[in-house]
């Protein structure tokens, strides 16, 4: 039914001056930003759970396109939340210029708006897709643990690729690895200049680093290769780390997905001409407190993933 | 149809994808009713073989075919049959189905708006309900059987397809059920909570609401804070069973195999589970209690006792269900401290809650009590409340608690709290607004029958129950036959189907009279309740926009039965109520300020 039949007589309600579909986005916000708590929450639990052995994340993110093997820890990440938060002045912006029914600067504000969320989108591929590749490989034991490789002098990380040798009885199946198990022992045996470093945390907030004699002991427990990352393992720590990861940012990610098709829909509208002929931007708003939700959960999910 | 119908309505837009929330009520309520026939039906078959374990019947032969061989019920079935008993009835009868016909129904007509803010909105929250419950009914029908792990689906049995047969597509049939079903309830309180903030017609302050509404109002507020994190549980589980991460999982071994999963724990999923768990308690009890209010005052013919107490006590408990959801794990192996917060918390929740039966048992007294089925029912929430609520005290008590935790005693505990409680609620408010959903009455003397004698088997039913819990039988069992310590209960067990049963079938008489009186009911008249609130006013032919002309202006509260002028009067001569529409006369004082 015509929303006209329902509101045209009715005088006691509105508070705070705002229409019922504003209120609801704004109560919309409120449950979604539940659905994050959440999952924030349970990041949390299971971060605290693994307190000592959590992945450090200046180690982690440290890539930046077109600058390979010159980790810039922290770059990349900056750029896409300073995308972000453009996009979203761009957007007061537009409802700005929506409220002074200036057609032309809404659109091209809208239009702003759009091209930044598609920025943020394709970096979280981008970072998204080194995250999967990995760089440097490690090995898990049967325990789960995961064991990384590093230069005895300078600590710095080695990758597989630069000591294991691939054997002839390697594993070619679906799901192989580049170097079997065996192939990543015999190539630390020939390399007496490796250690192994494990998950655990030292007091000044550094991963373990073990002897030559406890890196070969520990060895021994070495049941699987584990290169890059997915949903199961992933060669920076954790698998729960892994997990969340992918979970959270891509559940806000796929939040940042639909905000551009929003934004894409009214944009058009905006093109032709509905909300001038409404008199009213209001729908620019409505998309507006959405996206502007959808920015704020990124700083904390950014936050919580890449500073703490 | 006249006034605001501006458009042909079919047959389609008008009983199936209507917008109309007079329309969309009673398709929540006839949805919710046979939901209800579903899950009640499901407590008799399993309470006969708790009563009679291993007996073989023919009716289960008949009902469950190849899950009762030689009509001996399966143990796979029997769990089966509770956790779909339990998911139902809570969710799907008692919460969109309580929820979604009175909100629909009430907030409108009593806060004197034409519709809800979207109609649209409305009519989807209906259909994806509706889309909800086909797909949970469906699971009963696929090979492996529907989910088995209770209805609270804690992983792992509920995140490993291999964990038992329920824990296969039945599972994922129940998640799948459960999210359309939160996107539902999500849009249907998005609507309430607008519509009552943005839409009551002039004079209509929130202090001069029905409480009906207060209660409605509060609990959608609840279900939009609640519901998420439920959403966040079932998405990470989702993720746990089928792309295998380890969220809830750790150090798992099925057959002597090692799984991968790692890390996780099933006390966050207990967590973000409760966190919905608890307040959904209150999502299911505050309309009743709602409804309750208003059928008390308006059947004692007394204004309301202590309104402002009464929604203090809403927004008092409200707020309190979001912080004690640690009662339900005190044996979780949560740390002792943290139990002792949550009993805490929980304790506080009594102070509300007497306040409201207090102000119920003010409000009767001395009342000139009209006693019609809706009242009878309401008396009866007040009882079963109490009752129910007694019992909560011993188990907010982290200490006392781990003495009955999982046993019957629990079980007896919610269902007259919040199981029983919560029907009676529905069931008085289906009484009492009948005529004004069908323009027809129900019949009085079936529903005499109706309440006495669910009342009698409802108490037969659980009060046995609770010392069966005592003597420490624990709950979800298929059969106590191994354990010779409970020889001696078994007695009580069929005493307790006995009655069950009664109770089961005492339902058959509502459902008659319930379809009957749609079609042979005496014709309903403008207000047989002699009722004050907005609905009363609005014709008993159903038209689009409720009202055919302008919307009543509101001049005073919901509550001025029996009042008197100084000269001992009525305020109106020879009727002892005062609609909301009538204004204040000359040196009448407003009894809500």
């Amino acid at each position: 039914m015509e929303a006209t039949v329902t509101h045209a007589d009715t005088t006691e309600g509105r508070p705070f001056k705002a229409s019922y579909g504003k209120m609801m986005i704004w109560f919309f916000i409120v449950s979604d930003a539940l659905t994050f708590s959440g999952f924030l929450a349970a990041y949390g639990f299971s971060r605290f759970k693994f307190m000592d052995t959590w992945p450090i994340a200046d180690e982690v993110f440290t890539h930046v396109p077109f600058m390979h093997g010159n980790p810039q820890p922290m770059i990349y990440v900056a750029f896409m939340t300073f995308v972000l938060i453009i996009s979203s002045v761009t957007m007061v912006l537009a409802v700005d210029a929506g409220h002074k029914l200036k057609q032309n600067r809404v659109a091209w504000l809208m239009f702003a708006t759009i091209i930044g969320g598609l920025i943020f989108v394709g970096s979280q591929a981008w970072e998204w897709s080194t995250f999967i590749r990995g760089e440097y490989g490690a090995v898990e034991t049967k325990g789960g643990q995961i064991l990384q490789f590093v230069d005895a002098e300078t600590h710095k990380q080695v990758a597989l690729s630069e000591f294991a040798v691939h054997l002839e009885d390697d594993f070619t199946g679906e799901g192989a690895t580049t170097y079997s198990v065996a192939g990543v022992l015999k190539g630390f045996e020939e390399h007496g200049d490796l250690l192994v470093r494990t998950q655990k945390l030292t007091e000044d907030g550094h991963k373990t680093v073990l002897t030559r004699a406890e890196s070969v002991a520990k060895l021994e427990g070495a049941k699987h290769v584990v290169e890059g990352a997915n949903l199961i393992r992933n060669e920076y720590g954790s698998k729960l780390f892994g997990d969340f990861f992918f979970f959270i940012t891509g559940f806000h990610g796929f939040h940042v997905f639909s905000g551009v098709i929003l934004n894409i829909i009214i944009f058009a509208n905006v093109i032709v001409g509905t909300y001038e002929k409404r008199k009213s931007y209001e729908m620019v708003e409505k998309v507006g407190l959405y996206w502007h939700f959808v920015d704020l959960v990124w700083v904390f999910v950014f936050t919580f993933f890449y500073l703490v | 149809m006249s006034g605001h119908a501006h458009h042909k309505e079919t047959f389609i837009t008008k009983y199936i994808f209507s917008q109309d929330h007079k329309m969309i009520s009673k398709q929540f309520l006839i949805t919710g009713l046979l939901m209800g026939v579903i899950g009640i039906g499901m407590s008799l078959l399993f309470r006969m073989q708790l009563a009679w374990p291993g007996e073989s019947f023919k009716i289960f032969e008949v009902l469950l075919g190849k899950w009762a061989p030689e009509g001996v019920m399966d143990a796979n079935i029997y769990l089966a049959l509770v956790t779909i008993h339990g998911t139902i009835m809570v969710f799907f009868v008692l919460t969109q189905g309580l929820s979604g016909t009175f909100s629909n129904l009430l907030i409108p007509l009593q806060i004197g708006a034409r519709d809800m803010a979207s109609g649209f909105m409305n009519m989807l929250s209906y259909w994806m309900f509706f889309l909800s419950s086909i797909i949970m009914v469906s699971s009963l029908f696929i090979e492996a059987g529907p989910a088995a792990a209770g209805w609270t689906i804690y992983p792992p049995l509920s995140a490993l397809a291999a964990a038992q047969p329920g824990s296969g597509l039945g599972m994922t049939l129940w998640l799948v059920s459960m999210a359309i079903f939160i996107a539902s309830s999500l849009m249907g309180s998005l609507n309430y909570i607008v519509t009552v903030i943005n839409l009551r017609t002039k004079g209509m302050t929130m202090t001069r609401l029905p409480l009906t509404i207060w209660a409605l109002f509060i609990t959608a507020v609840i279900g939009v804070v609640s519901f998420p994190v439920l959403l966040s549980a079932a998405l990470l589980l989702i993720m746990d069973r089928s792309f295998g991460t380890s969220f809830f999982l750790s150090d798992i071994f099925i057959g002597g195999e090692v799984l991968h999963y790692q890390g996780g724990s099933p006390v966050l999923y207990e967590h973000l589970f409760w966190f919905l768990g608890h307040p959904e308690v209150y999502i299911v009890l505050l309309p009743a209690l709602g409804i309750t209010s208003e059928i008390i005052a308006t059947n004692s013919r007394k204004p309301i006792f202590g309104y402002r107490a009464m929604i203090l006590s809403i927004l008092g408990i409200a707020f309190l269900s979001t912080i004690v959801w640690g009662h339900h794990m005190f044996v979780s192996g949560m740390n002792p401290f943290l139990g002792s917060v949550f009993t805490f918390t929980t304790l506080l929740i009594a102070i509300p809650s007497a306040v409201k039966a207090f102000n119920y048992i003010t409000t009767i007294w001395k009342g000139n009590l009209q006693m019609n089925p809706a009242m009878l029912f309401s008396i009866g929430l007040v009882s079963t409340f109490i009752t129910g609520g007694l019992t909560g005290i011993i188990l907010g008590d982290s200490t006392l608690d781990i003495n009955v935790h999982d046993t019957y005693f629990v079980v007896a505990h919610f269902h007259l709290v919040m199981g029983i409680s919560s029907l009676y609620g529905m069931f008085a408010g289906i009484y009492h607004w009948y005529p004004k959903m069908f323009g027809r009455m129900l019949n009085k003397n079936l529903g005499y029958l109706h309440f006495w004698i669910t009342a009698v088997a409802a108490y037969g039913v659980f009060f046995p129950m609770h010392f069966v819990g005592l003597a420490g039988v624990p709950r979800r069992y298929y059969d106590y036959t191994n354990f010779p310590l409970f020889d001696e209960l078994q007695d009580t067990q069929v005493v307790i189907t006995v009655f069950a049963i009664i109770a089961g079938f005492a339902q058959l008489i509502f459902l008659y009279n319930f379809f009957r009186s749609m079609f042979y009911g005496a014709p309903a008249t403008q207000n047989p309740w002699k009722s004050n609130t907005l609905e009363w006013t609005t014709p008993v032919e159903h038209l689009h926009g409720n009202w055919p002309g302008a919307i009543p202006e509101v001049h005073r509260w919901a509550y001025d039965y029996s009042k008197l002028r100084e000269d001992g009067e009525y305020i109106i001569p020879g009727q002892d109520f005062v609609p909301q529409t009538v204004p204040l006369i000359d040196g009448e004082e407003d009894s809500n300020h």
